[in-house]
């Protein structure tokens, strides 16, 4: 797969440098040329191209025309923006990933054509404010532009759901539990799955259900 | 009319003087309070300080209720990102964006966009100075040169 990286700060490099580990063939853009010498030396000046990747003739250069993937990664979401538009709109890119800064934009980019986003900062801030909520139930990780949660709880001996099968027990809708671990061994769960007291569940959910999950993962502790 | 202008530099200090001598009712953005010298000590335009790609700004400088809004600070993507965001959130009807890069403002001008392109404007008034033709209609300055299409 052909991916072209905008933006060489830290997000840009450490995407890059992880493409370049999977085997794919990747080209990051920097417009400042200092950097983009730094930045040639640390990782190999055959992944990276001196110039401003919003000016159609650096995206010429770059191939744009042939790549699978365009990740805008710059600190300014205007760059942002520009690059994805003109990754779609002129290249007709298949997938174009635009990296947001303000969360706020995150809706502009999707009013103006661009759904692809990722916030580090709603990302950190979801996580944040998932941790503060509880300290029973510990959240992985989120996902799908931290639409989604990855909780993790341990049943109390007096959980309710002890002694019970995973299709006996109602959840918040479109809870996925993916995986149980007891006494140190794990296990993938099915519908005949009982629980034990001290079992550590792990479960994906929405954003809007997570409380509610949180709320019946924790009830008899 | 009701204008909203982004960007308080040379060129939109300009517009905002030109507009507001002519009556009409003008608010400036501009996010360095140095910037606003130019507009004299007594400035006939509304200042709002601020950044223009934040959503509370732009409301603050009234562009729901706005007849226009032009997008003239030195930053091409922060004017296009502006421009748009005014067009499709705010339905403001007349947009016009300043352009540097003319490569950039050909590519959204066929996305729908006004674009200016003050350097293809100048040339083009220079040379039909130069070979004394006639000045043309302003759509015919504001092309792309053949030379730099891609």
């Amino acid at each position: 797969m052909y991916v072209i990286v905008v933006g060489g700060g830290n997000v840009g490099f450490q995407l890059t440098k992880r493409l370049i580990a999977r085997g794919h063939e990747v080209l990051l853009l920097e417009k400042d040329p200092r950097q983009a010498v730094k930045l040639s030396e640390t990782i190999g000046d055959q992944y990276i191209l001196s110039g401003d990747g919003c000016e159609l003739h650096v995206q010429k250069l770059a191939g744009f025309g042939r790549a699978d993937v365009v990740v805008a990664a710059t600190g300014e979401d205007e760059d942002n923006l520009v690059v994805s538009q003109l990754a779609k709109g002129k290249w007709n890119v298949e997938r174009v990933v635009a990296r947001v800064n303000d969360p706020e934009h995150e809706s502009v980019f999707k009013d103006l054509g661009i759904d692809d986003t990722v916030s580090a900062t709603r990302l950190i801030f979801n996580l944040i404010d998932q941790q503060l909520e509880t300290d029973d139930v510990v959240p992985v990780g989120a996902l799908h532009q931290g639409h989604v949660e990855v909780v993790e709880a341990v049943l109390s001996h007096r959980s309710p759901f002890v002694g019970k099968a995973v299709r006996e027990i109602s959840l918040p809708t479109d809870t996925f539990l993916v995986w149980l671990s007891r006494d140190g061994t794990g296990m993938t769960v099915s519908g005949e799955t009982v629980f034990a007291g001290g079992d550590t569940v792990v479960a994906m959910v929405p954003v809007a259900q997570a409380e509610e999950l949180r709320d019946a993962l924790t009830s008899g502790t | 009319m009701k204008v909203v202008v982004l960007g308080c530099g040379r060129s939109g200090a300009a517009l905002t003087l030109m507009l507001a001598s002519r009556g009409h009712e003008v608010t400036v953005i501009e996010r360095s309070p140095d910037a606003l010298r130019r507009l004299g000590k007594k400035p006939e335009a509304e200042i709002v300080i601020g950044n223009g790609l934040d959503m509370d700004v732009l409301e603050k400088a009234g562009v729901a209720q706005c007849d226009a809004f032009l997008a003239m600070t030195r930053g091409d993507n922060t004017n296009l990102m502006a421009a748009q965001v005014v067009k499709k959130r705010f339905r403001v009807s007349k947009v016009m964006v300043k352009v540097a890069d003319p490569v950039r403002a050909e590519a959204y001008r066929e996305m729908g966009l006004y674009c200016i392109n003050a350097s293809a404007l100048i040339a083009g008034l220079c040379i039909d100075h130069l070979v004394d033709a006639p000045f043309r209609p302003i759509n015919e300055y504001n092309v792309l040169v053949e030379e730099l299409r891609i």
